[in-house]
């Protein structure tokens, strides 16, 4: 029979593993919010499929239409605008629902025990799934153009890791000051719509002067949305390295703030939610 | 340890009570600034101490072996629901440590972690996964669960679509089926109705008779009377009693006798000008005596003792006396309302608040005094009693409210006519 020691301190050191032991959890909550989504709206996934598309035609009419800004390579603009607006979605709408996933589970976390991480780290898996949908249109809307993409797209994975990484460092930061001041979730959906702004998602980042170009870096998205330009488009496609490694080490920054912030209020969230 | 399944050793756990912004513990970002900015702008002010410590559990240390039954009884407050949180892993300690051997459930409340969106069958998995079951072992106890619950037919309809009587049996099926070798219960009986709660206590004895612990916490005297073979009386986070169920509930309702008339000199909390202020408030019944717990339908007398400062009488008084829940109140007892009479009192003495038939089901209530002289409050307690109802009589019936149906609380008399009945009303309304 397994004993169990509660003390002080306890929970703190066997955290990790815990996290492992309640893995099943993970995938219930997952798959719960996976139901309960493409359930609740009637539109179901034909949202998932309507909302990018929409997005894409309004910036491409905006941006290349009106402001006449450059692509980038031999990509139709419809495509660039695509390729950015794949990471930008997935990390807002992760934000979005990662932010609220303990305060809309409350009666979860007030009466069992479990690594509270799990909440909105699973809470990602519904955006990283509409995100599957949104890519699978985006190899349709290649396909319609005929541009296939180097081997630059060896890469993506990597550049997909880091936006998840960077989804679920801020998520949980945002999570855990969510049940700590609880309006904090006025603040969220303006840094979301912020984001939207300082983001390259309607237009390519070439056109940022190159003196600025590091200090637009400092927006670790910025990185994410082009890698994937850089290897989702075919032709002459230059990657800002600096702005990568940026992207790469603001990632990993916010994430470890995120987790030890989500690790250090975890403690008491049961006593105050 | 030899074969105890519990043990817990000096067990303490600590909060802290915040002064301002009473009510909830997160506080809003909007206040955290504000409080910021005014502490950078004062920085040599001594801070005031917004919060004091308060133990909700204090050196508590306990054994239960293999295939007990224990109950945990205590009043509101007394730590109960500490100690399970603690068990169930919800918070940690402050100090002291428990062991605990074999997988612990806790039924905290059925139902938690349904979705109403999703059927049967989805919230099966998804709360035998919340309260500690793998799939697989979900899987194999699938079809008993869908049984004891009585819902096959409806298994892949959404649960919203359930009755809440569907839901409550759906939900205790799945926890039932958990096989823990510790199960904590807190209060489950408050849902569902007489029939139900017979049954989930005949599931628990069940689960007691099979060598497993269980921990109940429970209002319900007389279930845990029933249920549990040794009883634990909690008061103020400390072990009081421990012992066979029949010795604890004589020392719980002995302690709460104790309680009952209350000194409040030494209390700082008032409000008014305080010219003249409550001393005592004893809550009696109709034989003026004071037996700790109060039937519904019964008489209930309250002594409201008062001193004034001076020695003149006092002139045109309003006294009343609010019947309090936590953080509400139910009704209220006023001399202004039953009376047009001007109300003198001597400036030292009490005044009987009398209510014949007390219209309060199963609790705890805290009663709030107030006294204004010329129009001018004097003194004002939110809490200056406690008065404990047990369920009696109320209807003449013999049946009692249902534990925690909608609108519990208040009893109110009332009549019901069909027009049958009542053939005077069928005309006017053929008319």
């Amino acid at each position: 029979m397994d004993e169990l020691i509660i003390e002080p301190g306890r929970i703190e050191r066997q955290y990790w593993t815990d996290l492992w032991r309640y893995r099943e959890l993970f995938y219930f909550l997952a798959w719960r919010d996976l139901l309960v989504r493409y359930k609740q709206t009637v539109i179901g996934i034909a949202w998932a499929l309507l909302r990018p598309l929409l997005v894409m035609l309004v910036f491409t009419v905006v941006f290349r239409r009106i402001a006449k800004l450059p692509s980038e390579g031999t990509a139709p603009y419809a495509v660039l605008v695509f390729a950015g607006m794949l990471p930008w979605q997935f990390v807002a709408s992760s934000l979005t629902e990662s932010s609220t996933s303990l305060i809309s589970n409350v009666n979860l976390v007030s009466k069992i025990y479990f690594p509270r991480l799990i909440v909105p780290a699973s809470s990602i898996i519904t955006s990283f799934v509409d995100f599957l949908i949104s890519f699978a249109i985006l190899l349709v809307l290649m396909l319609w153009y005929r541009s296939v993409p180097s081997w630059h797209l060896l890469l993506l994975p990597a550049f997909i890791a880091l936006a998840v990484l960077l989804a679920i460092g801020v998520g949980v930061w945002l999570c855990a000051l969510n049940v700590k001041y609880r309006d904090f979730r006025y603040v969220v959906p303006f840094i979301v719509q912020f984001g939207l702004y300082v983001s390259p998602v309607g237009f390519s980042s070439s056109v940022v002067p190159p003196k600025w170009r590091l200090l637009y870096s400092l927006n670790p998205v910025v990185g994410i949305i082009d890698g994937f330009r850089w290897a989702l488009i075919p032709g002459r496609v230059g990657l800002y390295w600096p702005g990568v490694a940026c992207s790469v080490g603001l990632t990993t920054l916010l994430l470890f703030i995120g987790i030890w912030y989500f690790r250090k209020t975890e403690r008491v969230f049961a006593d105050i939610i | 340890m030899s074969n105890s399944i519990i043990e817990t050793e000096k067990l303490g756990k600590k909060y802290r009570l915040r002064h301002s912004g009473a009510g909830h513990g997160y506080v809003t970002l909007r206040e955290a600034i504000v409080n910021g900015l005014k502490r950078m702008s004062r920085p040599m002010h001594s801070p005031v101490p917004a919060s004091e410590d308060f133990w909700a559990l204090n050196d508590l240390s306990f054994r239960v072996v293999l295939g007990e039954t224990v109950a945990i009884i205590g009043r509101n407050g007394a730590g109960k629901s500490t100690l399970l949180k603690i068990l169930s892993r919800i918070t940690e300690p402050t100090v002291g440590r428990v062991r605990l051997k074999g997988r612990v459930s806790s039924l905290l409340e059925v139902g938690t972690g349904f979705h109403p969106e999703l059927t049967g069958r989805e919230n099966i998995y998804l709360n035998g996964t919340i309260l500690g079951m793998t799939k697989k072992e979900v899987d194999r106890k699938f079809d008993a669960i869908v049984d004891f619950a009585g819902v096959d037919r409806f298994i892949d309809t959404p649960v919203k679509h359930f009755s809440s009587g569907m839901q409550v049996r759906l939900a205790f099926a799945v926890a039932a089926h958990l096989e823990p070798e510790i199960l904590i219960i807190d209060e489950v009986l408050a849902v569902g109705d007489a029939v139900f709660q017979k049954k989930c206590l005949g599931k628990m004895q069940d689960v007691a008779a099979d060598g497993r612990t269980v921990l109940f916490v429970s209002h319900d005297l007389a279930a845990v009377e029933k249920l549990c073979s040794r009883a634990i009386l909690l008061d103020a986070g400390r072990c009081r009693a421990d012992g066979p169920t029949k010795e604890t509930i004589a020392h719980y309702q002995a302690a709460i006798v104790e309680a009952g008339s209350v000194d409040l000199n030494t209390r700082k909390d008032r409000r008014g000008a305080g010219l003249v202020k409550f001393s005592r408030i004893q809550i009696l019944d109709e034989h003026f005596r004071e037996p700790g717990v109060f039937l519904s339908g019964k008489p209930l007398r309250v002594r409201m003792h008062y001193l004034a400062t001076g020695s003149k009488p006092l002139e045109n008084c309003r006294v009343s006396l609010t019947f309090n829940g936590w953080g509400k109140t139910y009704f209220a007892a006023s001399t202004e309302l039953v009376s047009d009479d001007c109300l003198n009192l001597s400036p030292e003495g009490y005044i009987d608040c009398v209510i014949d038939e007390l219209p309060l089901s199963l609790g705890t209530y805290y009663l709030g005094p107030f006294i204004e002289v010329n129009g001018e409050v004097q003194d004002w307690l939110d809490s200056a009693a406690t008065l404990q109802v047990e369920d009696g009589n109320f209807y003449g019936t013999g049946r009692d409210y249902p534990k925690g149906g909608a609108g519990a609380t208040v009893l109110v008399k009332h009549r019901w006519q069909t027009p049958q009945e009542n053939p005077i009303a069928v005309e006017t309304r053929d008319r």
